[in-house]
């Protein structure tokens, strides 16, 4: 496992540390409002869920030409899941397969996210990493 | 001063009409001294994308849950919880959420543990009032913080532990209001999908199963009294003097079936375990019944 972060994701990271409690919160909710909505080839398809995510959140990955593609979907009503997803999607866009898989799952350890959404919705964001590392390692992901 | 009862005709067919109010008199008595609504959701965040007009947010796990301990919060963390809010001992608090109520039924519960006298919950929660098209914002709420008494919680009469789950096998209902799948101990044993928390899947023995669902309507409001008493006394055969013990994963959705059978159908002996599954299928040598084995 790899103790860098690739460059998008460490920024993210960064962002989240250096600012106050209040900001922070008002930052995911940022991130939120930010997550790509599905591309219309990929609405209606069955996306793989994420059950530790208590309200549900799709994922599906894609890789084309050796950088990979990240489409998440989740209700309105989940800006957590919503937030979460959006900062692994803009961190690990177009990243390679092997940059993923060598993303450290605890990576947003540092971001003092936990006093804001709590220590145990936290772990919702490593298994959100977990799963798109699954589809990328079991090549569920269409490549192309 | 308590605020006025809502009297409507749905909710005065309940045992204690006095818990709840529609969504019709929140409307009509927002803003009014004396009541602090409040947010009580699943999502964290989901308050802040909008909110009903002056209402604030308790959050069930950074604000009523022990930092440290698995437990609630101590007399001294519920009284500023309250203070900062500037929720008075004898102010009427509202409280409504996302997911039918779930978080909102359960910070009820916990407001019940410490024996805030007013407290009641918005039938249909948020979704309700979303889909009247009623009025949300994003505002912050002014608050004028105030001091709330450090009163004991009370441990023994509306909750359940380990222990007495164990001694009530037996002896008084169990009812487990977990999905089907949950009960029947199926969900723990999908493959690479790790659930959260439990060891070892099924129930409690002698539990019956009555999911939470049953006792709410699609648009988020409890079924009619009439309905409910079909499902818990005729059905179920539950009396109101039982002494019933609720529990689900975490004490949240059986919230929603202690407020239902307390103060819909006025029974005076419900507790609920709020260790609940995750910490009963992670026991040691607690007996565990599964629909395709005998209990061990």
């Amino acid at each position: 496992m790899s103790g860098t972060l690739p460059a998008r994701l460490q920024e993210i990271v960064d962002e989240f540390a250096e600012v106050d409690r209040t900001e922070r919160l008002d930052l995911l909710l940022d991130y939120s409002r930010s997550l790509r909505p599905l591309p219309a080839r990929l609405e209606g398809v069955e996306l793989e869920r994420v059950p530790e995510c208590q309200t549900p959140l799709f994922v599906q990955t894609e890789v084309e030409e050796g950088r990979v593609h990240l489409f998440f979907a989740a209700p309105d009503e989940a800006p957590t899941s919503k937030g979460f997803a959006a900062i692994i999607q803009s961190g690990l866009e177009g990243c390679s397969v092997d940059e993923i898989l060598g993303t450290p799952s605890d990576f947003a350890a540092g971001m003092g996210l936990a006093d804001v959404v709590s220590p145990l919705r936290m772990r919702s964001v490593g298994a959100i990493l977990a799963r798109v590392k699954r589809q990328l390692m079991t090549s569920d992901a269409p490549s192309t | 001063m308590p605020l006025p009862s809502d009297s409507d005709a749905k909710l005065n067919a309940y045992a204690h009409p006095e818990r709840l109010v529609t969504t019709d008199w929140l409307a009509e008595h927002l803003g009014e001294p004396n009541l602090v609504v409040i947010e009580s959701d699943e999502d964290v965040l989901l308050y802040h994308t909008g909110h009903i007009p002056g209402a604030i947010k308790v959050d069930w796990q950074l604000d009523l849950n022990d930092a440290t301990t698995r437990d609630y919060v101590s007399p001294e963390g519920f009284a500023e919880v309250c203070g900062n809010r500037g929720i008075g001992r004898d102010t009427t608090v509202v409280i409504y959420g996302d997911n039918f109520n779930w978080w909102a039924a359960y910070a009820l519960w916990v407001f019940s543990l410490f024996g805030h006298q007013d407290v009641r919950l918005l039938d249909g929660g948020r979704a309700k009032w979303l889909a009247e098209g009623r009025p949300m914002t994003t505002d912050n709420p002014s608050l004028t913080p105030c001091d709330y008494p450090i009163v004991p919680r009370d441990d023994a009469t509306i909750r359940a532990f380990k222990d007495d789950v164990l001694a009530h096998i037996g002896h008084g209902p169990l009812v487990d209001v977990r999905s089907p799948g949950e009960y029947s101990g199926e969900l723990l044993h999908m493959p690479d999908y790790p659930q959260e928390g439990a060891q070892r899947g099924g129930h409690v023995p002698t539990a019956r199963s009555v999911p939470w669902k049953r006792a709410a309507n699609d648009d988020g409001s409890f079924k009619s009294a009439d309905d409910l008493r079909a499902i818990y006394a005729e059905e179920q055969g539950l009396k109101a003097g039982d002494d019933v013990i609720t529990y689900c994963r975490i004490g949240e959705r059986s919230s929603h079936t202690w407020f239902v059978l307390t103060h819909l159908l006025g029974f005076e002996h419900v507790r609920n375990y709020d260790g609940s599954w995750v910490e009963w299928g992670n026991a040691v040598r607690v007996p565990i019944e599964r629909p395709e084995r005998p209990a061990s």
